[in-house]
Parts: C-alpha cells; sequence; structure tokens
C-alpha cells in the first residue's frame, strides 16, 4: 500500500540510492559543512562584542547556542530548487514525470541523503568546537535531542515547501533560483543565524514571528541548546507554515507541470 | 486501437528578440513574443503491437507530438488517447503503460551503477524483486549487458549506457514504446544490436512503438508503417515503399552500354541523371517505363540493364536536409 506515492519498499531504494550518490562527492559535502560555519564567525563577533548582554545568554548559554546553530543549520540546508532548475533546463525532468512517483520525492530523498553523508562531518566540528571552548561542553537531555531533532525535522520541511515553492516557479521561469537568492537576506538576519532573536527590538522580534524564518533556525536551536521555549508555540508555527505551504506547492506543481514544455528534453 | 491522435495541435508561445545590443535593450523593455505552430491538425490511429517510424525533418513537430502522446505536454487542440488513456492526466496506470526513450537524455542516476537505478524503478513501479531480477536476466542478455551493470553510469560507453537506458525504460514490460532516437551517436553494430534487441522486443511482447529516428537503416529494418510529419502536419500515413513513390515517383533506370552514346541520343526516354562514357542514369515515369525500356533496348547496344526505386536513405536524407517537400 501506498501512503502519499510511497511505501518502505520505495523509500528503501531511494535513501540508499541517494545515499551512496552523495558518497561519491563525500569531498564536496565536506567542504559544504565547513562552509556553514558562519554561526561560529557570529559567535567570535558577539563574545568579543558589548551588546551581547543584550542577547539575553551569558557565558556557555551563547556558545551552545551557535553551536546548535549551526548543528540545526546542517540538517536543514536545502538546495532543491537548484537542482530541479538545472533538471528543468537539462531536460532530465521529462523521465521523472514519466514515473509513478511525484518527482519532489526523489529530491526529498536527495537531500536526506546528503544530510545522512553530513553527519560525520558535523560531528567532526561540534567536536573540535569542545575542544577549542571546553566550557561550553555539555550533554543535552534525551527530551531535548528529540524535541531538537523533531523541531529540526520541521524546520526542514518548511524550508524545503519554501524552496519547492519557488522551484514550481521554473515552469513558468527559467531562472526561479534568482528569487531563492532574495528570499535569502531575510533568512540570514531574521531566523537566528547571526544573532539569537532576543537581540532584535520587541517590536521586530513581535513582528518576525508571524514570518516563517524564526522557525527555521531560532526554534530548534534554542530547544537543542536547553534554553526555555513555549514549545507548543513553536511547533504549532511550524506546523501551521507546513500546512500552509504543502498545498501551495502542490497547486503550483500541478498548474507549473501543465505549462510545462519540456525544455531541452 | 491503442494509440489514437484526432486533430492534435500544439502552439508555443517563443520569445522573439533581434540580435545585437539594440535587440537586446528592445527586449528587455517590450518583451515581443510569437506563436509557433509546432504541431497542426495531426491525426492518426496505431494498432497494438505495431512498430511504425515517425520520420520528419528537424523541428518538423515528431518530438513535441511524441511529448503529447506520453502526456509529458498538453496539446493546444486536438484529442489523443493512449492505453485508453488521456495521456496529460499521468494517471499512474497510464504511466505503468508506457515508456518514453529520449535519444541521450537520462534518467540512470550517473555517479552509480545502472543496477542501483533498476533497483529504484522496481520499487517505484512495484515489480517484486524476484521478478525485477528475472527481467533484468533477460533484457541484459537480450541487449548484451553483463558486467556493465555494476559499473558506474560515467564509465560506460554512450552504446552501453544506451543500452542500459533501455533496459532501465522496459523493466516495467511497458505495452507502449515510445523512442526518439534510439540509436543516436551510436556506432553501426551498436545501432545494429540496438534495432535487433527492438524487433525481438516486439515480437516477445507484442509492445506497440513509435520511433524517431534520423538514421534510415532503423525505419526501414523496424517499421513497415511510416508517418511522415511536415511543418507540424501530417505528410504520409502508410508502408514506407508508398512514401517512396509520392516523394520520387520516377523510377531509376541503369544501363550499361557496349560504347559510348551522346546525351542527345537520349531525348525523350525519361530525364537524364548521369552519363559516364557507357554508364547511364535515367529516371523515368512509371506508365511509360516499358515502352522505354523497349527503344533503349532496340536503339542501343545494351550490355546490362537495371531498374530500381530511387534509395530511400537518399529520398529521406535531401528531404530532412532540404526541410521541404
Amino acid at each position: 500500500m501506498r501512503v502519499f506515492g510511497l511505501n518502505g519498499r520505495i523509500i528503501r531504494a531511494l535513501l540508499g540510492s541517494q545515499y551512496a550518490t552523495m558518497l561519491e562527492y563525500r569531498a564536496e559535502i565536506a567542504l559544504w559543512a565547513l562552509s556553514g560555519l558562519l554561526p561560529f564567525i557570529m559567535l567570535s563577533l558577539w563574545s568579543g562584542s558589548a551588546a551581547r548582554a543584550d542577547l539575553g545568554l551569558d557565558g556557555a548559554a551563547l556558545d551552545r547556542y551557535f553551536l546548535s546553530a549551526f548543528l540545526v543549520r546542517q540538517f536543514s540546508v536545502v538546495w532543491v530548487v537548484y537542482a530541479f532548475e538545472e533538471d528543468a533546463l537539462l531536460g532530465r525532468l521529462s523521465p521523472y514525470l514519466l514515473q509513478p512517483l511525484h518527482p519532489l520525492w526523489r529530491y526529498v530523498a536527495a537531500h536526506l541523503g546528503e544530510q545522512l553523508t553530513r553527519l560525520p562531518f558535523a560531528v567532526a566540528i561540534a567536536a573540535a568546537f569542545f575542544v577549542i571552548q571546553p566550557q561550553a561542553f555539555w550533554i543535552p537531555s534525551i527530551g531535548d535531542v528529540l524535541l531538537a531533532w523533531a523541531a529540526t525535522w520541521m524546520a526542514f520541511a518548511i524550508a524545503f515547501l519554501l524552496q519547492s515553492l519557488i522551484a514550481a516557479l521554473c515552469f513558468w521561469s527559467e531562472k526561479a533560483s534568482a528569487l531563492e537568492r532574495l528570499l535569502f537576506i531575510p533568512f540570514l538576519f531574521l531566523s537566528g543565524l547571526l544573532a539569537p532573536l532576543t537581540a532584535f527590538p520587541p517590536a521586530t522580534r513581535h513582528a518576525v514571528q508571524w514570518t516563517p524564518f524564526p522557525y527555521l533556525i531560532d526554534f530548534p536551536a534554542r530547544l537543542l541548546a536547553g534554553e526555555s521555549v513555549n514549545l507548543a508555540a513553536g511547533f504549532g508555527a511550524q506546523l501551521a507554515w507546513v500546512l500552509l505551504l504543502l498545498p501551495v506547492v502542490l497547486w503550483l506543481w500541478r498548474a507549473g507541470v501543465r505549462r510545462y514544455s519540456a525544455m531541452g528534453a | 486501437m491503442v494509440i489514437t491522435a484526432e486533430g492534435l495541435s500544439k502552439t508555443y508561445r517563443v520569445a522573439d528578440k533581434q540580435p545585437g545590443f539594440v535587440g537586446t535593450v528592445q527586449h528587455f523593455l517590450r518583451r515581443r513574443t510569437r506563436d509557433v505552430s509546432a504541431v497542426q491538425d495531426v491525426s492518426f490511429a496505431i494498432a497494438p503491437g505495431e512498430m511504425v517510424g515517425f520520420l520528419g525533418a528537424n523541428g518538423a513537430g515528431k518530438t513535441t507530438t511524441l511529448k503529447m502522446l506520453c502526456g509529458l505536454i498538453h496539446p493546444s487542440a486536438g484529442r489523443v488517447s493512449v492505453a485508453g488513456h488521456q495521456p496529460q492526466r499521468r494517471h499512474p496506470d497510464f504511466l505503468r503503460r508506457i515508456t518514453l526513450v529520449m535519444g541521450q537524455k537520462q534518467q540512470l542516476l550517473w555517479d552509480l551503477p545502472p543496477l542501483d537505478s533498476l533497483r529504484v524503478n522496481a520499487a517505484v513501479y512495484g515489480i517484486p524483486d524476484g521478478v525485477a531480477s528475472r527481467r533484468i536476466r533477460e533484457l541484459a542478455d537480450l541487449l548484451e549487458l553483463g558486467a556493465e551493470l555494476t559499473r558506474p553510469v560515467r564509465k560506460l560507453s554512450l552504446g552501453q549506457r544506451m543500452k542500459a537506458e533501455l533496459l532501465a525504460a522496459l523493466l516495467h514490460e511497458p505495452q507502449v514504446l515510445f523512442l526518439d532516437e534510439p540509436t543516436l551517436g551510436l556506432d553501426v553494430n551498436a545501432q545494429s544490436r540496438v534495432r535487433q534487441f527492438l524487433a525481438d522486443y516486439n515480437r516477445r511482447t507484442g509492445a506497440t512503438v513509435l520511433l524517431t529516428s534520423h538514421y534510415m537503416a532503423d525505419i526501414t529494418a523496424l517499421c513497415p508503417r511510416v508517418l511522415l510529419i511536415h511543418q507540424g502536419q501530417l505528410f504520409h500515413d502508410g508502408p514506407l515503399n508508398r512514401l517512396v513513390s509520392r516523394l520520387a515517383p520516377e523510377r531509376l533506370v541503369r544501363l550499361e552500354l557496349e560504347q559510348p552514346v551522346p546525351a542527345e541520343a537520349f531525348a525523350g526516354l525519361g530525364q537524364l541523371d548521369s552519363l559516364e562514357t557507357c554508364a547511364v542514369n535515367l529516371r523515368v515515369a512509371p506508365d511509360q517505363l516499358t515502352t522505354v525500356v523497349a527503344q533503349l533496348l532496340d536503339r542501343f547496344d545494351v550490355r546490362d540493364l537495371e531498374i530500381s526505386d530511387p534509395p530511400v536513405d537518399q529520398l529521406i536524407g535531401a528531404l530532412f536536409h532540404q526541410g521541404r517537400l
């Protein structure tokens, strides 16, 4: 029996093949993992800044927040718009559209395969961080880890749907990835990657809560770092964004496929 | 009928940009588009098990028609039915019954051996493991694939990759095969093997095949019936030899004479194609053939005489080359 077009065998086959593909690119993925060191750069900036007191995170808490932000980012990075755009332009999408499986599942599997390949590099970077900053070392509770893991998955789902929405625009504009770059700027500032959201003035913080960005990094990172968060509000907002984006993506996809002219195929 | 197209049309809207800087600025400020009619009012029907060649020059509308038949693009007008389905709905049951092979566009995972892609396809199409293994063995035997199946796709030669693509496209035993240039870029031996494989597959499974190819050998070897599309319109639907007589109604008369004869001597005996010492080529209308041959034998010392149709490759090749009928 299939649920959303999937069954256990398809999931195993897709994940297995995509993980094997990603292993072929492990050196590149290691570099990508290294390129995600931005939270550590921001940590060093904030640590030496007088404004640090305004963040509401003192001592090791700030270190743990940025380490958690790094880890959350590692497992919620999304690049579907670039892969999709290339596939659409080069005509590789055509064979996928002719198989009884929604093509987006292949991209989901590719992302999960890539995350699994990133795992050892992310762990190694976290270990190196603890060697450099031993005062930051902590072992989060099992409960915090599970909650943070669930929140990171939801963050990945929101980011994936947001980018899929832009990717579906490739059916109309062949260079939809430019829109993604536009989205990256608010993501960078409002997600908590550059600074915890507590750094923003209350009015801005309140307004940002109505965007998907704080639920992509800040919320799961605070969970992992053991900070107090409103669980119901955080998970509720994540679920709401998934439920809002999913039908829009599916509708846009269907409309786009009608328009598809199998470019380059 | 397994494939029916009635009044099938497709119009694309394309951007119209003049070359150069001025053209670029104009294009930026006021984008102009025009409608291009790729396929116009095309109708045909194909019975189960038929192998049909689909001919036409570049840009004639072959690939657009194939894409509409397999549901990749929506027709602008007309009706199409394939295996009892409207292709553009891309119903899972329809997708399980068809396959499309497009030249060198590939569905195989580039960095992995073909077997990994085949495993994914088996899962996606719901083919039980045992059945999938048996089919892979059988198809690999027919295609003469062995160790290639466990080598990364990027390490395979073009011919090996094309054969592996065919295997992947046929693993679910589709009833209808749309093949767009399946032998493109292959050497003569590999072309011949793929051709033989397609003929065997058709015989074994009774699958319907619609095949486009620029290699006439593919068409003459596989397809008793051909569709010829020209400037988006169907020009011919029938046996290949009837197409030949439409394209070149004259017969070719080749003479070898005992002594050279001046060109003027052939006046009124058809059109003189070439005259080299004793070798003469004439084109003669079929209704005058017996009269002309009798006169030739009567007037000249003939060592040898041969009557034939103009070579099909040359006719179609010239057609593709010139892009006109």
